[in-house]
């Protein structure tokens, strides 16, 4: 299988403390990767590193063969890498129309335009409506962003990152904080996926990583522990014990 | 395809963008002025360019929350620009001539823009500050060009066009004014309304996530910023056209942070803050200069502060209130500091009572509302 997404060597320091301390990844194209690990092991940090929101300290970044460890975050989205956030980043005042019309538009390269008007462009319309639709914000699609429930705002979270139609997905804990009724509809999107799509998972419930992941890897202090496919890495008696020992005792 | 529902969300993307009623109220209300306020042109001229500079920073300040307390340095240059070519006959048209100073204002503005990309509010307050100073130091020190501190005398302002001559009434000037404010509100207008200008707001509200949506941040921020400082260059070159003359106050600190005044009384986010709030501006400023000419800045910061801590409405009338009651009575500038230190002090207990107004005013928008819901849906 060839490589989607890779990194070589990755190191992040914050002062004298190493976050991530050389980690190389592979996610292989079309993989359901789930990077798991104990709270501050590292996980939304790579992410950070990965999508350019932090310069790494070493190391390099491939995204499908090519290196972007220097690339600026908004080139990397434009070459296929877009993300999710563990704690919500929306545009609290604009409407979810709105916002999945932006990432579209800036996607199709029309979002610079300024002697246009926003809705003028018949193929952006159709997709906003068909990515709506889809995440089932067609009913409060006028609405601000920041009115809308939580479990909602997770979805436009979610929809925001499909709308760049992404080749490699790094989501960053989608259900953290969405209310158990609410939960299953988050997760059938996501499992909705298409095949072709890359998905890197960060997450911290085991229910879900198992269900959903293809390959796990187990990051501990900033460095890779144990990688591999999921009954392996459930078997591995050391994962039970820095991290699965936690979960199975409570 | 085309479905229902496609057609519906483009409509209502495109209804954002339509003209209200309030909006031709506005500008039947400016062009009326014409007609009606005829001994009135020279306060009008100058609440024209007022509006002009205002929509200038509210471009950059509510659409993409870049605030600047140094946007007369764009002013400023605009203004320059015009008087010199006036003056030494480079560019005899005045409406080319604008065009011209508006692009040198637009260059510094880029040039400058990179200073305010990186870091916060206060970082930004004092990059723009000093522009501004710099650019007032430089016109000081090249007297030979810009005529230092007695200003640039000697501006002959040809006619407009080839063919409208400034009069002596100042109703070519003032007409010219809301002609260019009006083309550039249009243009304003639709750039707040194109996909850039809802990445404009995006930027503001969450620039991580703009750029991870593939927004280049940065790129937006330099053609905003450079956009705003070409409005507030014509501004200021339509200033310099309507008086034949600059001097250094153009470039003053005063001058931005009126700027800034005029906005809060406006209002940031909808294009017409600046304008109402230019309007609003000058015409107290006109009115308290004719009733306390000592005083009338003390009246100004008044009505700031209570703008500030009450909110527009009630601060607007607490303000009138107070300056009422001291006119009657004849209050001395030390009484009214009582007055004021006092409402300083029962704040808490006169916020309590406004919150119980707009309590019951929202209970009867409510009845009303279900009241206009009953009868509509009333059985026939």
């Amino acid at each position: 299988m060839p490589v989607a997404l890779e990194t070589v060597d990755l190191e992040k320091h914050f002062g004298g403390i190493a976050a991530v301390a050389g980690v190389s990844l592979k996610v292989e194209k079309g993989a359901r990767h789930a990077l798991i690990g104990p709270n501050g092991a590292g996980k939304t940090t790579v992410i950070n590193l990965l999508t350019g929101v932090l310069r790494p300290s070493a190391g390099r970044i491939l995204l499908e063969g090519e290196d972007i460890t220097l690339l600026e975050a908004y080139k990397r989205v434009q070459r296929g890498l877009a993300r999710t956030f563990q704690i919500n980043q929306l545009f609290l005042d604009l409407t979810p129309l709105e916002s999945v019309g932006l990432a579209i538009a800036e996607r199709m390269g029309t979002g610079a335009q300024w002697w246009r008007l926003v809705g003028s462009s018949p193929p952006v319309v159709e997709e906003i409506v068909e990515i709506l639709t889809r995440f089932h914000l067609t009913d409060v699609m006028y609405e601000r962003t920041g009115n809308l429930p939580y479990g909602k705002q997770r979805l436009v979270e979610i929809a925001l990152a499909i709308a760049c139609r992404p080749r490699v997905l790094l989501l960053d804990e989608p259900a953290a904080g969405v209310p158990e009724d609410e939960r299953h509809e988050i997760l059938a999107t996501v499992a909705a996926l298409p095949a072709d799509v890359t998905v890197l998972l960060i997450e911290h419930d085991m229910d879900i990583v198992f269900s959903f992941a293809d390959r796990i890897s187990v990051l501990v202090n900033g460095a890779l522990f144990v990688d591999g496919p999921p009954e392996e890495v459930a078997r591995d008696p050391r994962v039970k014990a820095v991290y699965l020992g936690e979960s199975l005792d409570a | 395809m085309p479905t229902p529902l496609t057609e519906q969300v483009a409509r209502h993307l495109a209804a954002r963008a339509r003209w209200g009623a309030l909006e031709y109220a506005f500008w039947l209300a400016a062009l009326a002025s014409v007609f009606l306020l005829s001994g009135r042109y020279l306060i009008l001229t100058e609440i024209a360019w007022l509006a002009l500079f205002a929509l200038s920073l509210d471009l950059i300040l509510g659409y993409a929350g870049i605030i600047s307390l140094g946007h007369a340095a764009f002013f400023g240059l605009g203004s320059y620009s015009a008087a010199l070519l006036a003056k030494h006959g480079i560019i005899h048209e005045p409406v080319l001539a604008l065009f011209v100073s508006g692009l040198a204002a637009a260059l510094l503005g880029f040039a400058t823009s990179f200073l305010v990309l990186r870091g916060s509010d206060l970082t930004r307050l004092m990059v723009t500050l000093g522009v501004a100073l710099i650019m007032r130091e430089i016109a000081n020190q090249i007297p030979q060009v810009t005529g230092g501190a007695d200003g640039l005398q000697g501006v002959v302002v040809a006619p407009i066009l080839g063919m409208f001559e400034f009069d002596i009434f100042g109703k070519v000037a003032y007409v010219y004014c809301l002609i260019v404010l009006f083309v550039l509100f249009l243009l304003a207008r639709r750039v707040v309304y194109s996909p850039f200008g809802l990445s404009l707001r995006a930027v503001k509200g969450n620039p991580l996530r703009s750029a991870s949506i593939g927004i280049s941040v940065n790129a937006r921020l330099v053609a905003v910023y450079t956009f705003a400082a070409f409005y507030a260059g014509v501004a200021g070159a339509l200033l310099a056209q309507t008086t034949a003359f600059a001097s250094l106050d153009v470039f003053s600190l005063e001058r931005s942070a009126d700027l800034l005044l005029v906005l809060i009384i406006g209002g940031t986010g909808y294009l017409y803050g600046g304008l109402i709030g230019a309007v609003a501006f000058k015409l107290i400023q006109d009115a308290l200069a004719t009733f306390d000419p000592q005083y009338w800045q003390y009246w100004i910061g008044l009505l700031l502060v209570l703008l500030v801590l009450f909110g527009r409405i009630y601060g607007a009338a607490i303000a009138v209130a107070v300056f009422a009651i001291s006119y009657w009575l004849r209050l001395s500038f030390f009484e009214c500091a009582v007055i004021l230190l006092l409402i300083g002090f029962g704040y808490r207990h006169i916020r309590r009572w406004l919150d119980l107004v707009d309590a019951r005013v929202a209970d009867l928008m409510r009845g009303a509302r279900s009241a206009r819901v009953a009868f509509l849906q009333r059985k026939p």
